[in-house]
């Protein structure tokens, strides 16, 4: 096995493993290290980070764990995330976890967070909310509270308090492992052959589940490798973005069945947490919590769960899809995902303004059947090669 | 007090209401003539005081929503939603307006709903009333839009740094914003006076609500109880008219009590009251009457509701403050039910389970709202633990027929009533 194939073993281990091991093997190594598990979509790890905690991304538990227990506190009608994390929960998944971060994202998440508090889970249960308002000194204020909240839950358990030097350490460090990701996405756009989705998804999400030093070596490895070497053949496929699927997790079958139909997917939003800021924060002030609330509010990526009035998403997305030279856009939601589901019309507007072809399919995180969904993104690949 | 009139004291709550309505939406139907400007907003968080004191008109899509259900327009504006590509899964109230908008935005009186010169979207609770405003703000272009976000009350308490944030953006956003539209300079006197009106209204509802603690009842506080809360959680709180309705109303229900008379339904009168209940979650508004008859044909009448504090808690001891009137508005918007956290909705049902001696918990479980349903079972676990009542649930949508299923609701609550029935006779017996 080459180092690559190593590197990739690892990760889609890591990815998917649901007990969260190497994670919990780190906190064990020192008494006043914390683990917090956060949810989709995005938490600043930074902060964490600085106070001798690792964020660990909770991204529901997708087709490897059946379900028994979270059925029976969610309703056939609501998406499948928040019953396999609240399984994750009741079973031993999430044990020697110190607390949880439930950002603002929809009232599923939201009310998940006070299932937590219930059914206790952790030291602290943490509903993070993200101001709507984007003037410093109204929502970043608000911002900055829900920042210092967090730091006091985890200075509760380890008595850890960051200092500025701490904190901009961090900063430093998640703006490398965006810079590399982004740096892969880049890579993948002029060679998407050299790594797939699958791959690259696997080794994005294994990031949520081990320490930023440790993900930042195996993703400069990555880029290294994929960078300077050649690796597959390149085939006559379309290139797609893939939007829609920033919460719960498409399975890896079905990210598999649309690359198998002829589709490279050239950008997603599968963990676009890991993605949100765009740019560097600045890791160099006095004020790094601000310098946070500042990247929040100005740098932030678009997405389902911030009110865009002003900047609107259906326009960014047709910027993206340009910017990565995509052939067209495949519109991916989690069934009941009102978010997700409610940006749907207005943004195939914009793409239908814009020239872009689009098709849509909804999933469950743990649908097993991807044959209508290959048939469909085939058909569309098929379209757009026929009429390029 | 001879029956007629009884009959007529009791109708003259409704006609108030009934006026009030009618003469809201003529006022609506002209509004362009008439050169007023319309707000668009919804009813948990509403600002209505602080609109009114700008002679601005609002008007509420949610109730548009609601009465198109009522009167059977809803499953046709759905599926056109449908066919312009809004998914089958996501929150009906969303694709109704949307409809009714596709169909030229009839309003329930037959009239057209003017177009809106705000979009105010100042909301509580729920994340999918952003989502259904971003559409609205692309489908009436142009058209500027007031965001005010209400933090949830993640622990169960309200922040000083929360109430802050909301005042900068009350002062800083939406204030100018509705200066902007009216024409007019903001009057913190004029909103400190609605307010005054505001918390005599709310003192009354309150009282009306709380009559539901006797044995008999004389109210339902859900299916009559949305009736109730119609005009403060709408165009109307802070309005003399309010104020004159809630008095008219308390009137009535004291009679009712002293007379020792059950709550009135469509059916007639309530004679035997046989279960008390609680419930939780908003209505179905497709079928309203038949549901309701299954309860009035069961005896059983509902004596405090979740639904009815959407638009505030009121009866938990929030009331606007003249004194401080933005500050309350804020307050106000935290407030409301689903902008409660878990613990507290739960802790909230326990005590209506316990202070209006009810004999079961019910869940009415809406397809469309996550904001209501995603946790209610685990509610429903807890309210079990904690009180020992029979707990019982059941599945419909607001406005989408095609998930009000007769049959089965009658079935589930048929056994749920068995159950409470069997119950009864066990406890006679300790
Ligand atoms: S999939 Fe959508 S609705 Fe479900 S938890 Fe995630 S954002 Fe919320
Ligand atoms: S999800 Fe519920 S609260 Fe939100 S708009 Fe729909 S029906 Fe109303």
């Amino acid at each position: 096995m080459n180092r690559l194939e190593q590197i990739l073993a690892y990760c889609e281990k890591t990815a998917f493993d649901l007990h969260f091991t190497d994670a919990k093997k780190w906190k064990a190594a020192s008494a006043d290290r914390v683990l917090v598990g956060y949810l989709p979509i995005y938490f600043p790890r930074e902060v964490v980070h600085a106070a001798h905690g690792l964020a660990v991304g909770i991204m529901g538990s997708g087709d490897r764990k059946q379900i028994i227990k979270g059925d029976a506190y969610y309703q056939s009608y609501i998406c499948h995330l928040p019953r396999g994390v609240i399984e994750m929960g009741l079973d031993d998944n999430l044990q020697d976890f110190d607390g949880f971060v439930f950002p603002a994202i929809c009232d599923c998440v939201r009310n998940l967070s006070g299932m937590f508090r219930i059914t206790g889970n952790g030291k602290f249960s943490r509903y993070f909310d993200y101001p709507q308002n984007f003037q410093k000194h109204i929502g970043g204020d608000f911002y900055r509270e829900e920042i210092l909240k967090i730091l006091d839950d985890v200075k509760q358990v380890n008595g850890v308090k960051p200092d500025k030097a701490a904190l901009n350490k961090s900063i430093g460090l998640y703006n490398a492992n965006r810079r590399l990701i982004e740096r892969i996405y880049d890579i993948r756009q002029e060679y998407p052959w050299r790594l797939s989705a699958v791959e690259t998804y696997h080794i994005i999400r294994a990031g949520l589940a081990i320490t930023v030093e440790e993900h930042n070596s195996l993703l400069e490895e990555v880029v290294s490798i994929i960078e300077n070497n050649e690796r597959g053949e390149p085939m006559d496929n379309i290139r797609v973005v893939v939007t829609g699927s920033f919460c719960e997790q498409p399975p890896i079958g079905l990210i598999k069945s649309v690359e198998m139909a002829g589709c490279y997917i050239v950008d997603d939003d599968f963990m676009l947490g890991a993605r949100w800021i765009q740019g560097d924060v600045d890791d160099t002030t006095d004020s790094p919590i601000d310098a946070l609330v500042t990247a929040y509010l100005n740098q932030s990526t678009f997405s389902s769960a911030v009110y865009d009035v002003g900047n609107p998403k259906g326009k960014r997305l047709v910027e993206l899809a340009r910017q990565r030279k995509a052939d067209g856009i495949i519109f991916s939601a989690a069934s009941f995902c009102d978010p997700a589901l409610l940006d749907r019309p207005e943004m195939q507007k914009e793409c239908d303004a814009a020239g872009i072809p689009h098709i849509n399919f909804q999933f469950h995180e743990n649908t097993g059947q991807f044959k209508v969904i290959k048939e469909q993104a085939g058909t569309f690949s098929d379209s757009i090669k026929l009429w390029a | 007090m001879s029956k007629a009139q009884q009959e007529a004291i009791k109708e003259r709550s409704m006609v108030l209401q009934k006026d009030m309505l009618a003469k809201q939406f003529t006022e609506l139907s002209q509004a362009k003539e008439l050169g007023k400007k319309v707000v668009y907003t919804f009813v948990p968080g509403n600002l209505t005081e602080l609109i009114l004191s700008f002679d601005l008109l609002p008007v509420y899509p949610e109730i548009n929503a609601l009465q198109s259900g009522m009167r059977k327009k809803s499953a046709a504006y759905i599926r056109d939603a449908e066919k312009i590509g809004y998914s089958e899964d996501v929150c009906t109230y969303v694709k109704c307006d949307i409809g009714m908008m596709l169909n030229g935005n009839i309003g329930p009186t037959g009239e057209k709903l003017p177009e809106p010169d705000l979009l105010l979207l100042s909301y509580t609770g729920c994340y999918t009333f952003m989502k259904w405003f971003e559409n609205l703000e692309r489908l009436y272009p142009g058209v500027p839009v007031a965001m005010l976000h209400t933090p949830y009350q993640e622990d169960g308490i309200i922040t000083q740094d929360q109430v802050d944030y909301m005042v900068k953006q009350l002062r800083e956003e939406v204030i100018p914003k509705m200066e902007m539209v009216s024409g007019k300079k903001f009057d913190m006197d004029r909103l400190s006076a609605m307010m005054e009106n505001s918390v005599k209204s709310e003192d009354l509802l309150v009282k009306v609500l709380e009559s539901a603690k006797s044995v008999p009842t004389p109210i339902d506080a859900y299916f009559a109880g949305v009736y109730y809360i119609g005009p403060i959680f709408t165009a109307f709180r802070g309005t003399s008219e309010a104020v004159e309705y809630y008095q008219e109303l308390w009137n009535e229900v004291q009679q009712r009590a002293a007379a020792g008379l059950g709550p009135v339904t469509p059916e007639g009168e309530l004679k035997e009251e046989k279960f008390r209940l609680v419930m939780e979650g908003p209505p179905n508004w497709t079928n309203f009457r038949e549901f309701w008859k299954i309860f009035y044909d069961m005896g059983a009448v509902i004596v405090a509701s979740t639904y009815t504090k959407v638009g505030g808690t009121y009866d938990t001891g929030f009331r606007h403050d003249p004194t401080q009137p933005l500050e309350s508005l804020a307050k106000y918007c935290m407030n409301c039910y689903t902008n409660l956290n878990l613990p507290q909705r739960i802790d909230l049902i326990e005590n209506y389970v316990k202070e209006y001696k009810a004999d079961g918990f019910l869940i009415n479980s809406i397809k469309s709202c996550n904001s209501f349903s995603a946790g209610q079972l685990m509610i429903m676990r807890e309210i079990e633990k904690r009180t020992g009542v029979p707990v019982g649930f059941i599945e419909s949508d607001l406005v989408d027929p095609r998930y009000f299923s007769y049959a089965n609701i009658k079935n589930r609550l048929e056994s749920y009533f068995q159950m409470l029935e069997q119950r009864k006779i066990i406890l006679a017996q300790q």
